[in-house]
Parts: structure tokens; sequence; C-alpha cells
């Protein structure tokens, strides 16, 4: 009895002074950032299991209704209905060239039964999407014989479309022959509209042409061809839908395949997401330039806007004299980081593009007028844009960083009868650069998922060729480009068919985020090695 | 200001030496001759200007935007250090300096002793070899060291730090060494060291010390200026000063009874 009351009294003083000390503020800190970890950790779970899950092959379900209707597809999800009605199914039963619609719900109570057909095959074609359904039969000039399947059709299919990339390739570099001429026959008439040198181009390029009219027609002749080995397809009630195989894409079937089989499917299907071109307006296919075109910017980014900020940082800590001009400077600076950044875009469009672009242009191709070279969004100006947008958190940062070198050391350079400028560079500049790297990563993710002003500065929805390729000069920065960022918002709400392109939206965020990760743990581990070396140990 | 005239060669004669921060004067009128190859120390209680006096002699208070200087420091040519045409950048690389609290670089205790080398423009290896040989020997430094000069400074402990950033002084090559309270962040027996290398080196260097710690001052240097209010009150030979100091001030300073 005693002891309770002694028990009861210290606990009634210990509440008291859990309050009286201000020890609650360390619960509501630690609720904050619980609450923040949960938000980030769900929307990252989110994320990774729609972005994963979706190039998993799914198997193939047959669901027969009551009013007798047969439906093969993929099970997408299972839902209640609204109101206490029972659960429902949706299914995505593709085959958009024959059904009004790729997506269907299904009401539990209407299921007769669902089964899971060994034979079902998903094809994943070069249009119209994906056809689920059973072979028929193949149909091929070069085939005959019974018992044939895509295994065999695939073989001159294979062999069609190897034959129609070589063609295309030799269409493009024949086209880029011609334009070539063209810009140099420009070139000269601009110069001097008698130059002897025209009329020996124009015949060249008239024999160009006429060489290329011959290939085109090979190549449309091969194309018909190619259509000529075909799989004929039923759907679940019979409908019969010849696809030739050319157009297939890849098929198999998800109702034979163990986890094995799936697990290699998974991986060549990941492998195409950062290889291959995107196909189907995007919503199916590969990154791969939206990745180059991402790190492509981000990179031309950091070359803009790391020199500019830190220069001008090092200018207003260590050189410009304290004043009300400098706090002027520097409280525009963080205003800066406030501007919309559609503004951003705004002005990039107007300066960058129009009148630096356009100057460049009616300097050095004043004869491509008016087909503008650089005076039209490109990655250059979306870089340079980006750049500027993120110039004040690199000068924010650089400046804490500079301050943040003690000044006996500043002294120390000095009193040894080191120049302000060799302080700067040999002790200043490398003591501070990993807090001045750690602004850069800031910048760098900040500039990575910025959307908004490369819409208007050049980024495009299908880029005909990347910003780095094999042609000389390597780089080429005047041309428009593609980005997850974009990527992600236009997939997911510019396409006509939003649940189709719903898995490439997730994926799409997952490489953005993946991108972002990598490209920051690289800068991290710069920085660390960096304070390992120039800052040595602390204590 | 010193009443009688104390025979020494000057390395350094400074008079009328008034400074300002801003509106405020910190120093007053300083008349004083540092005497070439002894040791100076330099006494007085916090914010007497002693510090402020020392970083005059290599312009280091020229950083400070607010200070103004009037008055002459002239070296042993007879040039005027705060003469327009003067570089202070060559000047202190006359004029070394060693601060209160250790200041190496965060970088290889090499590349800590030759930094002022390098900022001069010497490049050699050879020649960079021999002075960090030569400067951490003098320094005391060397066998402490030796083995592991590649490695970062910021390693050493505080008194040996203290050490290095004398032998980064030393390698310049300079003639006159300032030392602002070096060891006041130091343990006694890293005190007993630097105090020890101050010995080795005079004689070879001119030395100001600024301290706050009378035993050592009277324990190192030849000569002592007290310092009170912006104001020289005495200087004369060490011995002199603690043991019959001419001044009320200084006694009572000396012996206790304020500061």
């Amino acid at each position: 009895m005693q002891s309770s009351k002694r028990e009861k009294a210290y606990i009634k003083k210990e509440a008291k002074k859990f309050w009286s000390e201000g020890e609650y503020n360390v619960w509501f800190s630690t609720l904050s950032i619980g609450v923040i970890l949960l938000m980030a950790l769900t929307l990252l779970v989110v994320i990774l299991i729609n972005g994963l899950g979706a190039l998993w092959a799914s198997d193939l379900a047959l669901v027969q209704t009551k009013d007798g209707r047969k439906y093969l597809g993929e099970i997408k999800q299972e839902e209640q209905r609204p109101g206490g009605k029972g659960a429902r199914i949706q299914l995505k039963i593709g085959n958009r060239d024959l059904y009004p619609l790729d997506f269907m719900w299904v009401d539990h109570e209407q299921i007769v039964s669902i089964s899971y057909p060994k034979d079902a095959v998903t094809l994943e074609r070069e249009e119209y999407g994906n056809f689920y359904g059973f072979l028929d039969n193949v149909k091929s000039p070069e085939l005959q014989g019974e018992k044939l399947g895509f295994d065999e059709l695939s073989v001159p299919a294979e062999k069609a479309k190897s034959l129609a990339e070589e063609q295309i390739a030799e269409i493009r570099s024949q086209a880029d022959d011609m334009e070539s001429i063209r810009l140099d026959m420009l070139k000269l008439t601009y110069d001097d509209p008698v130059d002897p040198e025209i009329p020996l181009l124009a015949t060249e390029l008239d024999q160009l042409k006429e060489v290329f009219h011959k290939t085109v027609t090979v190549q449309e002749k091969s194309h018909v061809e190619a259509l000529q080995h075909i799989a004929s397809m039923v759907d679940a009630e019979g409908r019969v839908r010849e696809t030739p195989m050319v157009l297939i894409h890849r098929y198999y079937y998800p109702n034979q395949m163990g986890i094995g089989a799936k697990m290699i499917h998974y991986g060549a299907k990941l492998l195409e997401l950062f290889t291959d071109d995107p196909r189907e307006s995007n919503t199916e296919g590969g990154l791969f330039p939206a990745l180059v075109g991402t790190v492509t910017l981000v990179f031309t980014m950091s070359l803009v806007s790391f020199p500019l900020g830190v220069m001008a940082a090092v200018y207003l800590r260590e050189y410009a004299r304290e004043g009300v001009m400098v706090q002027i400077i520097r409280v525009a600076v963080n205003n800066l980081a406030g501007i919309p950044s559609i503004v951003w875009g705004i002005f990039g469009l107007a300066f960058f593009v129009y009148v630096v672009g356009g100057g460049i242009d009616s300097i050095f191709f004043p004869e491509r007028m008016p087909t503008p070279t650089f005076g039209t969004g490109g990655i250059l100006w979306a870089s340079a844009t980006l750049g500027l947008l993120t110039v004040p958190v690199v000068i924010v940062a650089t400046e804490e960083a500079l301050g943040s070198v003690p000044s006996e050391i500043r002294q120390g350079s000095l009193a040894l009868g080191a120049t302000q400028f060799q302080t700067l560079m040999r002790v200043i500049l490398p003591m501070s650069s990993p807090r001045i790297m750690t602004g850069f990563i800031l910048a760098m993710s900040r500039a990575a998922g910025e959307v908004a002003p490369l819409m208007i500065t050049g980024v495009v929805k299908l880029a005909p060729a990347l910003p780095i390729d094999g042609t000389f000069p390597f780089f080429h920065l005047e041309r428009k480009f593609m980005h997850l960022g974009f990527h992600i918002y236009d997939v997911g709400f510019q396409s006509p068919n939003v649940e189709a392109a719903k898995p490439m939206v997730f994926v799409t965020t997952l490489l953005l985020l993946g991108v972002v990760i990598l490209m920051t743990s690289a800068s991290i581990y710069l920085r660390n090695r960096m304070k390992k070396r120039f800052t040595g140990r602390t204590f | 200001m010193t009443e009688q005239t104390i025979e020494f060669s000057p390395v350094m004669r400074v008079s009328d030496l008034n400074l300002f921060y801003g509106e405020s004067q910190a120093l007053f009128g300083i008349e004083m001759d540092i005497p070439k190859h002894q040791v100076t120390a330099l006494i007085g209680p916090s914010g007497c200007g002693k510090s402020t006096f020392l970083r005059c002699l290599n312009r280091m208070n020229d950083l400070l935007p607010i200070v103004s200087i009037n008055g002459h420091i002239s070296l042993e040519d007879g040039t005027d250090i705060y003469e327009k045409h003067q570089d202070p950048i060559q000047l202190r690389r006359k004029i070394g300096m060693i601060f209160q609290k250790s200041n190496p670089f965060p970088k290889s205790i090499y590349e800590n002793v030759v930094f002022g080398l390098r900022i001069a423009g010497e490049n050699r290896k050879v020649v960079l070899d021999a002075v960090v040989e030569d400067s951490l020997k003098r320094a005391a430094l060397w066998d402490e060291v030796k083995d592991r000069l590649d490695q970062s400074a910021m390693g050493l402990s505080g008194g040996q730090m203290q050490r290095l950033c004398i032998a980064r002084a030393i390698a310049v090559g300079p003639e006159i060494l300032l030392m602002d309270e070096p060891c006041s962040a130091l343990d006694p027996k890293s005190t007993a060291k630097i105090e020890d290398l101050i010995m080795e080196l005079r004689g070879k260097y001119t030395i100001v010390i600024v301290t706050h710690n009378m035993q050592q001052a009277s324990r190192v240097s030849d000569y002592t200026g007290f310092f009170f209010e912006g104001k020289l009150i005495e200087f004369d030979r060490t011995q002199q000063i603690f043991t019959n100091p001419k001044n009320q001030q200084t006694e009572d300073y000396i012996t206790g009874r304020f500061g």
C-alpha cells in the first residue's frame, strides 16, 4: 500500500517533469519524422510494386460469364463494388482492334468459371497493343507442312525484319547525305548565287535522289513481302485475326511458363526497357532515348550551373565588399529559387531560344532560314534554362561552404605570403568542396525532376535522333530530346488509353527515381572522397 | 613609452604608430625598436592591443577593411612597410606568423611545409625535399613525422600541429617570426617543447611573441614590452622588467595585482 502510493507520487512527479522540462517536444519531432518517413515509404512502395510488377508476364485467364460470353485476358485487380454490391475484377482483354475497350470490369456474380488454358498466347504487337488469344494456323509463302507454330514462322519473319532494318539504315544514311548536300547548296547559293559549284552539287543531288527512290521502292516491295508471313489468331470467342509476324514484337504462352521462364522473360523486358525505343505512342517498349535525354540534360545542366554558381558565390563571399548592394544581391538570389519553374521556361524560350539561338542562326546559318537550327528548342537551351534555375541553390550552398572555412586557415595562408587568389584556389576551395558538392547534389536532383520548363524549351514526345550519337560531332546539343519526367506526363495524361499506359507511367517513374538516386549517390561518393582528402580528420 | 634608449641593433623600428578600428583607437603612438636575433615578448592584459600591434608588423591588419593605421614601421634597410608601393605579400614572406590556434592546412605534412614555397613558384622536388627536412628539423618535428610526411597534418597532436606551423613559417625563410600566443591552446608538455624551440631559434631569427603567461615571457625572452590600454607602457630587458620595473603599472601587473 505504502509503496504503491510512493510509486504513484513518483509517476506524477515524472509526468510533471515531462511537461515542465519540455520533453514532449522531442516526441513531436519524432512524430514528424515518422510521418515524413511513412509518406515517403508509401510512395516508394507504390511505385516499386507497380513499376516492378508492370514487366511481369501475367497469366491469361479465360473468364466465362452467365450471359454466355468468354473473355481472355490478364486479371489486373479485384475490388468491392460501391454500395455493397459484391466484388468485381478488372480484366485486360487487349485486342484493341477487335473490341471497343481493352479493359473491362466483370462482376463476381456474373462469372461462371475462370480457367487458365495452356495454349493461350500473348502477342506484343507493334500496333494496337497486346493480343490475347490462341494460335489457329500460320501462313507463309516460304513454309509448307503441318503443325507449324510461331517458332517456324519467326524464321522467315526474322530474316525479313533484319532485311528491313538494313534497308531503313541505308535509306537513313542516303537521306543524311542528301540533306548535307542540300545544306551545302543552300550555303553556296546564299554566299554567291552563281557559284560554279552549285550545278555540280545539284547534279550530284539528283543522282542521289534517283538512288534514294530506287532504295525506297525496293524497301516498299520487301515490306509487302514481309507482311506475307502471317499468324492467324483466334480470340476467346473464335473471331479470327490475321497478324503479320513482322508486326509481332514478342509472343509467349504465359500459362505454360514456370517461375524460371517468367524471370527470363522479365529480364528480357527489362533489357528492352533500357535499350529499346518506345513503341505504341510511348506506352510500350523501351525508354532508352528518354534515359539518354535525361542524363545528358542533367550533365549539360551541371556544366552551366556549377561554374556559374561557384564563381558567383566566390565573388560574393570573397571579393565583394559587404554592403547594401551585396545584401540586395543575396536576397535576390534567394528569391530566384522561388520563381515558378514554368517562368524559367518562358525566360529560357524568350532568351536562349529566340535571342541566343536566333542570333546564332542569323550569324552562322543564315542560309537555312527560315528553318531554325539553334533558334528552336533543344537540349542545350533546356540545359541552360535548368542551369539558371538551379544556380541559386549552388550559390547559396557555395557561399555557406566558403563561410565555413575557419578564418585561422585563411590567415595562415595569407601570412605565408599567399595572395588572396592563391589562398582561394589552394586552400579555401578544396576545403569547401564537399559542402559545394552538397549544393550541387541538391541542384542536380532538382533539375532531374523538373519538367515544366522543358516543355517549352525542347522536350518532345518522340525524338527522331539522340542528342549523342556516333556521327560527328557526336554531341548534337541543338537537337530535341526525350525526358523521363516529360514521359511520365505524356504517357500518363496525354495518352488516349490511360489504363493501358498506366504500367509504363510507373515504370518510367521508377526509372527516373533510379537515375536520380544513381547520380546523387555517385556525387555523394565523390563528396565523401573529397571530404577525406581535403578536410582530413575532424575532431 | 620608453624613457631610455636601449643599446641593440634593431631589425624593425616602429615609430608613432596609431591604429583605429573604425572610430575607436586601439593603439596610441607606439614607439618600439625590435632587437635583431633576439626574442621579444609582448605582455599585457586582454584587449591591451598587443596582438593588434603584432599584426601590424606583417600587415595582417590590412585584411580588415575597418582598420586604419598611421605611423611608420621601417625595416633594417630603412624601407617603411606601410609605404604605398610596399607589397604586403613580399613582406609576409619575410615576416612569418604563428597563430594562437594551430592552423595546419588539411593537406599532407609535406604539403603543409612546402605551401609557402609552392605559392612562390618553387616546384623542384629536390629543393622542396631539402626544405622539408631542414624546416622540420629546426622545428624539432622531423623525428616524429619523418615516416609519415604524406599523411594528413590533421592527424597530428595539438603540440605537433603548432610545431608544424612553425616549420611551415620557417620554410619560407623569413627573418622575423611573429608568434601570437602560440602555446595558449597547448598542454604544459607541448608548451615546454615549443619554448625549447623558441630558445633554439633565437640567434637565427628575430622572434616577437605575444603571451599571457608571465613565466613564459621571463623564460624565453630577451626583451619584454608591457602594453596597457593600447599604449606601450614599458619596454626593456626582460630581466629588468621582471626584477626592477620602472613603471608602477608594470610592477602591479607583473606582481599580479591586476590584469
